[in-house]
């Protein structure tokens, strides 16, 4: 039995189906515990007072939306390589996701930014790398939407999430060459040192887990969903068959 | 290969389309900018070399959804796919079409409209190289968005959403060495990190975008 067996759509049906309500009350649990101890039993920062809780949720959704691009394109590569139809399906599922949690990402940065650096918005690598980010994930549903052939679809997207990725990345280092940075460093490493301090940190490492635990839940509800969508298509598809 | 090449640049030329057509593009981008930012010579000179990037930008834009459209609608295209030479080079082809088309007249019309925009003496040679070695990657960039689109109805406006966010770094580093060129700064960096976007979208891009022909054409 290998791992491609997973891939299979009723497979994949009948091990989604127990994960979902699972992951579902984990992340509901991790982000209640750690938005309830981020708000409330922490300190506010001697320079920043209150506005740092944002971090609570604006690291956590910048992860998730450069993590969750990423996501797109093993499962894009998946699906040009073994042509696997449930990893298409959660790549467009995933991409959504990927769209709010830029758009969480870039919000709460403005609302931080408004009272910390002054201003909402400023063309500084790390902002203009996400609002490109933000672009490609527009793009990459539009040409999903555009496209009737669910098959056409999934490969032109594939191609496009491939060759965007490398942009992407170009992109991130062609703003860098502005080099202003008005964003501080990563707030969270494996080397310690550079963490923020532990009365944050815990709290955080559980927004974190919660924001992963809701993506999770939320991609294996929506791709259940587009194949549940899918096999109606064929089913209406046979009827109209039988029916001529 | 070649005849397909001069095939397109012939029939570039005498459909009256992208070649006329971009060139006045860009013009009117140009003119439209003093407009709208007021007639100040220092601030036209200042912001002159993104403006004008910009507008080769989108003049090549506009013609993007003419590469492959046409060809796919009189069935040619399906005819190219099953030619002896590959995908691949058919793509290529037409990039270098569209570039010589439309890249290469933008890139001698802009130290013109660098005139109406006040640009520094000291930047034509930085525009002029700096456009010379950009448009090409803008030109095989979007065949590949329009290879993407190209059995769509309206994929003109979809396109424009897809190659937009690909064009982000050339601008950057284009707009940047003019920039750097015109202060008098160093802008060798910007320069070479353009001709790597350049050559490495020349070098990789027609296989994605002949694929991307391929899964359209099936």
């Amino acid at each position: 039995m290998s791992i491609w067996e997973y891939a299979n759509p009723r497979k994949f049906m009948a091990w989604s189906r127990p994960v979902v309500p699972v992951t579902a009350v984990l992340a509901a649990a991790t982000l209640l515990i750690g938005v309830v101890w981020g708000f409330f039993f922490t300190p506010d920062d001697y320079r920043q007072g209150a506005t740092v809780k944002i971090i609570y949720l604006h690291v956590p959704a910048a992860m998730m939306a450069i993590n969750i691009w990423v996501m797109m394109l093993v499962a894009s590569l998946i699906w040009i390589i073994r042509r696997h139809h449930v990893s298409a399906l959660a790549a467009r599922s995933a991409a959504l996701i990927g769209l709010v949690m830029t758009l969480i990402a870039l919000l709460t940065g403005a609302l931080w930014g408004q009272p910390m650096w002054g201003t909402a918005w400023e063309w500084e690598p790390r902002l203009t790398s996400f609002l490109i980010l933000f672009l490609f994930y527009l793009g990459y549903l539009a040409l999903w939407a555009a496209i009737d052939n669910p098959d056409t679809a999934a490969d032109l997207t594939s191609v496009l999430c491939l060759v965007g990725s490398v942009f992407a990345v170009l992109s991130r280092y062609a703003v860098l060459f502005w080099n202003q940075g008005l964003h501080q460093g990563a707030s969270l490493s494996l080397d310690k040192k550079e963490n923020v301090d532990d009365v944050f940190y815990f709290p955080l490492l559980f927004t974190i887990a919660g924001f992963v635990l809701l993506f999770v839940t939320l991609m294996l509800l929506r791709t259940r969903t587009a194949i549940r969508g899918r096999r109606l298509q064929a089913l209406e598809m046979r009827e109209r068959m039988s029916d001529a | 290969m070649i005849r397909l090449f001069t095939r397109d640049l012939v029939l570039a030329v005498r459909a009256g389309g992208g070649f006329g057509l971009g060139l006045a593009f860009f013009l009117i981008v140009s003119v439209l900018v003093p407009f709208g930012v007021g007639p100040e010579n220092e601030l036209l000179g200042r912001i002159a070399p993104g403006i004008l990037w910009l507008g080769a930008l989108l003049a090549c834009l506009l013609s993007l959804d003419r590469i492959f459209a046409l060809d796919f609608e009189d069935g040619s295209l399906d005819l190219l796919a099953t030619a002896p030479v590959p995908m691949e080079a058919v793509v290529l082809m037409k990039a270098l079409a569209h570039w010589v088309t439309t890249g290469l007249p933008l890139v001698i019309a802009a130290p013109v409209l660098g005139v109406l925009l006040q640009l520094q003496g000291s930047a034509y040679g930085w525009l002029v190289l700096s456009l010379l070695i950009g448009t090409p990657a803008l030109s095989v960039i979007g065949t590949f968005g329009a290879a993407l689109t190209v059995g769509l109805k309206r994929g003109g406006l979809l396109m424009s959403l897809l190659v937009l966010p690909l064009y982000v770094p050339t601008l950057i580093f284009g707009a940047e060495a003019v920039r750097r060129g015109a202060a008098g700064a160093e802008n060798a960096v910007p320069l070479l990190l353009l001709a790597g976007i350049s050559l490495g979208a020349v070098a990789l891009l027609p296989f994605a975008a002949a694929a991307a022909i391929r899964m359209n054409l099936r």
